[in-house]
C-alpha cells in the first residue's frame, strides 16, 4: 500500500497535467455524452431537461435513416481501409525497388494530399466531380476520353457520390501508409531478401513470408489508425454532399451531428453516439488484446 | 528484363503521381483565373489569361490575414504544448511502475475508437463552466486535451525501445529522473518527437467542427472556418476559394519540410522490426 503509493508519488509529476486534460476533455464527455443519452437534453437550460428513459435508445432502433447511416460508416471503412493500405504498401514496395531513382522527390509528392486540409481537398473534390460539362472529371471521361456519352450527376446519386466520398478518403492517406512503410522497408537487413532469392523465392512470397510477418507491429498501428480514421470521418461528407440527395449518403457522424447542431436534439444524438461506441467496443474487443501485445514488440 | 521492369515502374509511379497532383493543378489553375461567377469549365481554364488578382484579393479581404495569425497562434500553441504533456505521460507509462498502469492505458487506447464528435457537447459545457468559450486558451485546452492519448499511445512505444543502461551514466552522476528525461529520453526520440509535431500541427491547423462550435465571434474565427465561409461571401467564389486555400496549405508544407529530416528516418522502423 504505501509502495503504491509512494509509487503515485513519483510518477504524479509527469502524468497529472496530462491525465487531468483527459478527464476533462476525453473520458467525462464520454461519460457525459451516455448521461445526455437518456434526457430529453435541453442545452440552454440543462437543468430543465427531462428524463427519457430509454426513450431515445428505441428512437435508434425504430429510425430507418440509422440503417441507412450505419450502412455507409461500415461500408467507408470496408472500402477505404483496404484500398488505403493495398495501394500505400504497393507505393512503398514501388518505391523500394533498387533500381527506381528519385525515391525522395516520390515520396514527397505521394505525401502532398497527407499534409493538405481536409476541408480544402473535399471542396476540391466536390468541384471536380461537379454536374454537367463543367466538372473537370466529366469533361475528361467526356469530352476528352469519349468513355462515355453524357455527363454523370456524380453527386445527385447515392452510389456515385458515395464513391466521390470513398475516393477522396482514399486518396488523401494513401501517402500516410506509403511513408511509414517505407522507412520500415528500409530497415528489414538485405541478407534476408537475398536467401529468399536464392531459395528461388517469388516476389509475392517473399512479401507474404518475409516482410509482412516482420512488420507485423507497424501493421497493427496502421490499421487502427485508418479504421480511427473511418470512424471519425467527417468533414468529407460535411463539405462533399450534406449526405444529400435525400440524406442517402449520411455517415453516422454527420447524421447524429446534423441532429444534435441542426434540431438540437442532443440526447438522440448522444445515444446514437453511445449505440455506435458499443458496437465500435464489442467489435474491437478482441483485437484490443493483442493490440496491448503488439504495442510490447515496438 | 531489368530494364523493362524498371521502366515499368516508374510508368506506374507517374501516373500515380498525375492522379496526386492533377486535382492540385486544377486548383491552382482555378485560383489563377477571375471572373469566375460559375465553375470555370476546363477549357476555360487552360485558355484564360491567368492573373494572381484573386491571391492578393484573398489576402486582403474577409480578414483573412487576422484568421490566419489566430490560426497560427492556436495551432503553435497546441503543438508545443501537447508535445511537452505527451511526452512526459509517454515517459511515465514507459518507466514507472505503479499499480493499475496497463489498464489505465488501456482505458486510454480505448476511447481513440470512440466518436470524438459527440463529445463535443460535454466539452462545451466544460469549457463554458471554465468561462473560456469563445477564447483562445479554451480551444487550445480542448485541443490539447483531446489529442494526448494518441501522442501518448504514439510515443510510449520509442520510449520503451531506449535501452535502460544508457540511464546508468546518469544516475552514477546523481541525476534524477528529471534529468533522465530530459538529456536521454528526449534527445534520441528526437525523430518521433519530430514525426509527431509535423502530426500535431496538421491536425490542429485543419480541424473545423470544435472550432466551428466552440468559436462564436467572427474575430476568434480559424482559418478552415473562415475558408467554409468565403462561399456565402462573393459571387465568383471559386477562384478566391482556391486562392485562399493554397495560401492556407502554406504553413503546412513549411513545417513538413522543416521537421522533413526526423520524418525521414522516421523511425517507427526502427521498433517495427521483432528481432
Amino acid at each position: 500500500m504505501r509502495r503504491a503509493l509512494n509509487q503515485y508519488a513519483q510518477v504524479s509529476p509527469y502524468l497529472a497535467v496530462g491525465f487531468a486534460l483527459t478527464i476533462a476533455f476525453v473520458l467525462y464527455p464520454m461519460v457525459k455524452g451516455m448521461y445526455i443519452s437518456f434526457f430529453h437534453y435541453n442545452v440552454i437550460k440543462p437543468d430543465t431537461s427531462e428524463a427519457a428513459g430509454f426513450g431515445n435508445f428505441g428512437r435508434v432502433f425504430g429510425d430507418p435513416m440509422i440503417g441507412t447511416a450505419l450502412r455507409n460508416s461500415i461500408l467507408l471503412a470496408l472500402v477505404t481501409v483496404p484500398g488505403q493500405w493495398i495501394v500505400g504498401v504497393m507505393l512503398a514496395l514501388l518505391i523500394q525497388v533498387k533500381t527506381v531513382r528519385l525515391k525522395v522527390v516520390w515520396r514527397l509528392v505521394y505525401y502532398i494530399p497527407v499534409i493538405s486540409s481536409w476541408i480544402v481537398v473535399s471542396y476540391l473534390f466536390r468541384f471536380l466531380f461537379a454536374d454537367g460539362h463543367e466538372g473537370f472529371i466529366n469533361y475528361l471521361l467526356v469530352d476528352m476520353l469519349h468513355l462515355i456519352g453524357e455527363p454523370i450527376g456524380w453527386l445527385q446519386n447515392t452510389w456515385s457520390a458515395n464513391l466521390v466520398i470513398w475516393l477522396v478518403s482514399i486518396w488523401k492517406g494513401v501517402g500516410w501508409v506509403m511513408v511509414l512503410y517505407l522507412a520500415a522497408l528500409q530497415s528489414i537487413p538485405q541478407s534476408l531478401y537475398e536467401a529468399a532469392e536464392i531459395d528461388g523465392a517469388k516476389p509475392a512470397t517473399t512479401f507474404l513470408q518475409i516482410t509482412l510477418p516482420l512488420v507485423r507491429p507497424l501493421t497493427a498501428y496502421v490499421l487502427i489508425n485508418l479504421i480511427n480514421g473511418a470512424i471519425q470521418a467527417f468533414i468529407q461528407v460535411y463539405a462533399i454532399t450534406q449526405g444529400g440527395p435525400m440524406d442517402t449518403t449520411q455517415l453516422l457522424n454527420t447524421y447524429l451531428y446534423k441532429q444534435a447542431f441542426q434540431y438540437f436534439d442532443f440526447g438522440y444524438a448522444s445515444a446514437i453516439s453511445v449505440c455506435l461506441g458499443v458496437f465500435i467496443f464489442a467489435l474491437t474487443y478482441t483485437q484490443q488484446r493483442s493490440i496491448g501485445r503488439d504495442r510490447i514488440e515496438y | 528484363m531489368k530494364n523493362l521492369k524498371t521502366t515499368l515502374i516508374h510508368l506506374l509511379l507517374v501516373a500515380g503521381i498525375a492522379v496526386v497532383v492533377g486535382p492540385f493543378v486544377y486548383m491552382i489553375l482555378t485560383s489563377l483565373t477571375t471572373d469566375n461567377y460559375s465553375l470555370p469549365s476546363p477549357h476555360k481554364l487552360m485558355t484564360d489569361t491567368k492573373s494572381l488578382d484573386n491571391f492578393a484579393q484573398a489576402w486582403g479581404k474577409n480578414h483573412f490575414q487576422l484568421y490566419f495569425m489566430n490560426s497560427l497562434l492556436v495551432t503553435g500553441a497546441t503543438m508545443l504544448f501537447s508535445l511537452a504533456l505527451s511526452s512526459c505521460m509517454a515517459y511515465a507509462f514507459a518507466r514507472f511502475p505503479f499499480p493499475g498502469k496497463e489498464l489505465l492505458f488501456r482505458l486510454f487506447v480505448f476511447t481513440l475508437f470512440v466518436p470524438a464528435i459527440i463529445n463535443i457537447i460535454p466539452q462545451f459545457t466544460i469549457l463554458k463552466a471554465l468561462h473560456l468559450v469563445d477564447r483562445f486558451p479554451g480551444l487550445i485546452l480542448l485541443y490539447v486535451g483531446s489529442g494526448l492519448v494518441g501522442s501518448t499511445f504514439f510515443l510510449r512505444g520509442f520510449f520503451e525501445r531506449i535501452p535502460r543502461e544508457l540511464e546508468e551514466s546518469i544516475v552514477i552522476d546523481g541525476g534524477g529522473r528529471f534529468t533522465i528525461f530530459r538529456s536521454i529520453y528526449i534527445p534520441l526520440s528526437l525523430p518521433a518527437l519530430g514525426t509527431l509535431a509535423i502530426f500535431s500541427f496538421q491536425g490542429t491547423w485543419d480541424e473545423f467542427v470544435v472550432a466551428l462550435t466552440v468559436m462564436k465571434s467572427e474575430a476568434h474565427r480559424t482559418l478552415p472556418v473562415a475558408l467554409q465561409l468565403f462561399r456565402g461571401q462573393y459571387v465568383s467564389f471559386y477562384g478566391l476559394f482556391f486562392a485562399a486555400s493554397i495560401i492556407a496549405l502554406i504553413p503546412t508544407i513549411i513545417v513538413f519540410l522543416v521537421f522533413q529530416k526526423q520524418f525521414v528516418q522516421a523511425n517507427l522502423s526502427d521498433g517495427s522490426i521483432k528481432n
